[in-house]
């Protein structure tokens, strides 16, 4: 069935015409809401030289780490990275240019991304490293820089539960970036936990609806913990 | 003697009012959350996109779709909220936080923040910082008065990259808490058995002793 139904049947399908140059966005915030299983069939096709935006970089292993593994990345939009020694090691040599970015602006780009706007002003960065060279402009007595929207060629996102339309709806804080990364991507590929009936997710509680989304998928996670901390 | 953490957290927590939405940073800051006084209610924001951040879980409770903004596992308190990136730092920006607490490496006299990097060491990212320091009315940095070899960090003007200028206008160190205004540190309390002349010698920046410095009290 065609007209609204967005599932693919394979990760191969669900990842078709990724190519080496493209911008590939992310969501997640450190290992939560990842698309792991859409990041492990980028590595898997091998695809070079790609620019990601994203939060973070994974760890060591998983997550976006392992693009660094086969050196996929060649530039990063993030608002923290270095949790990763492979990452810190292609830092320092060069290899990767990283383009650290204060979290909440990472996140409005790609909103104004998804949303038509060219560009916003924000407060944030204004007289730090982060402002130089960027339009300046007051209002209200007050300073803003311009930052301009980011789109990718592809966006990963990470879902809990989805219909076969395309609408989302995150689980916790695994939802993070990851609305925003999927309007902002000419092609917005979902996985997720489960996919149910049109019908079954209630309307009102639909984070992401079908119109940003072009591919669904189904599938297991490992949701690997970054930091597990529990009260005794 | 020099404020121990959990002293600086139970200074910074008597700041708190009833109903105040709180961002508390990494480190001391995150100590807050165990000295809130008795009989008031704060919900504490994570800008990973939770409102109303709960105690760490139970082993039984652990579950990887709940963390913090430092990517520890995490519990909502009942009545907590849980929204996008977008949605927590439009309330950070917007100016909808109470209080934001967090570190510093540096302030100085113009309410400046360094925070964030150290030129030639390895730098990972400002994370939410900026935009906590850009988007608060209220802030409180926590930091230690000086370095190890005793150089201030309390200066006229910040020697490293700034994370947000002219936005702080509260500090508390190990030594003292003190306000902002105007382009001068201004001298509110020490702490306990801690010299107004030791604080003085170790402000670099232009700083304003008040006739009377009262000395911080702890229980127990």
């Amino acid at each position: 069935m065609a007209g609204f139904d967005k599932r693919v049947a394979s990760y191969e399908e669900a990842m078709e015409g990724i190519e080496s140059g493209m911008t590939v966005l992310a969501g997640g915030f450190g290992l939560c809401g990842i698309p792991e299983n859409l990041i492990a069939e980028i590595k898997r096709r091998g695809v070079k030289d790609l620019t990601v935006v994203s939060n973070n970089c994974g760890v060591d292993g998983f997550g976006l780490g392992l693009l660094l593994e086969d050196r996929q990345i060649s530039k990063i939009f993030a608002s923290y990275v270095g949790e990763n020694a492979l990452f810190e090691q292609q830092m320092l040599n060069n290899e990767i240019e990283v383009v650290l970015t204060p979290q909440g602006t990472l996140a409005e780009k790609m909103r104004a991304g998804g949303a038509g706007i060219p560009a916003f002003y924000t407060a944030t960065g204004y007289g730090t490293p982060i402002g130089e060279g960027k339009e300046e402009r007051v209002f209200d007595g007050r300073h803003y820089i311009l930052e301009e929207a980011i789109k990718g060629d592809f966006a990963i996102v990470k879902g809990w539960k989805a219909d076969r339309y395309g609408n989302v709806m995150y689980r916790h804080t695994a939802q993070n970036f990851n609305p925003m990364v999927a309007t902002a991507g000419k092609i917005t590929v979902v996985e997720v936990e489960e996919i149910v009936e049109p019908g079954e997710l209630e309307p009102s509680q639909i984070h992401t609806p079908g119109i940003y989304v072009d591919r669904i998928i189904q599938s297991t996670f490992e949701k690997r913990i970054e930091k597990r901390t529990v009260r005794s | 003697m020099a404020l121990t953490r959990e002293q600086m957290a139970q200074r910074v927590a008597r700041e708190l009012q009833d109903g105040f939405y709180v961002n508390l940073g990494i480190g001391i800051p995150t100590l807050v959350a165990n000295y809130i006084p008795d009989g008031i209610d704060v919900m504490l924001q994570s800008e990973n996109g939770l409102l109303g951040m709960g105690r760490f879980p139970t082993e039984e409770e652990v579950d990887p779709d709940m963390i913090n903004a430092g990517k520890q596992t995490v519990t909502a308190r009942p009545g907590a909220a849980i929204f996008s990136s977008a949605e927590s730092f439009a309330m950070i920006r917007g100016g909808h936080v109470d209080l934001t607490v967090l570190g510093a490496f540096e302030v100085d006299q113009e309410g400046n923040i360094a925070s964030w990097m150290v030129p030639g060491k390895l730098i990972k990212g400002m994370g939410g910082a900026m935009d906590l320091v850009a988007g608060a009315e209220n802030i409180i940095c926590t930091m230690t008065h000086a370095s190890k070899h005793g150089e201030s960090k309390l200066l006229e003007k910040c020697n490293l990259p700034l994370t947000g200028a002219g936005c702080i206008n509260r500090v508390l160190t190990d030594l003292a808490y003190l306000e902002i205004k105007d382009g001068a540190f201004i001298l509110k309390e020490r702490a306990p058995g801690v010299s107004v002349e030791e604080i003085v010698e170790k402000t670099a920046g232009k700083l304003i002793v008040p006739d009377h410095v009262p000395e911080m009290t702890f229980d127990e």
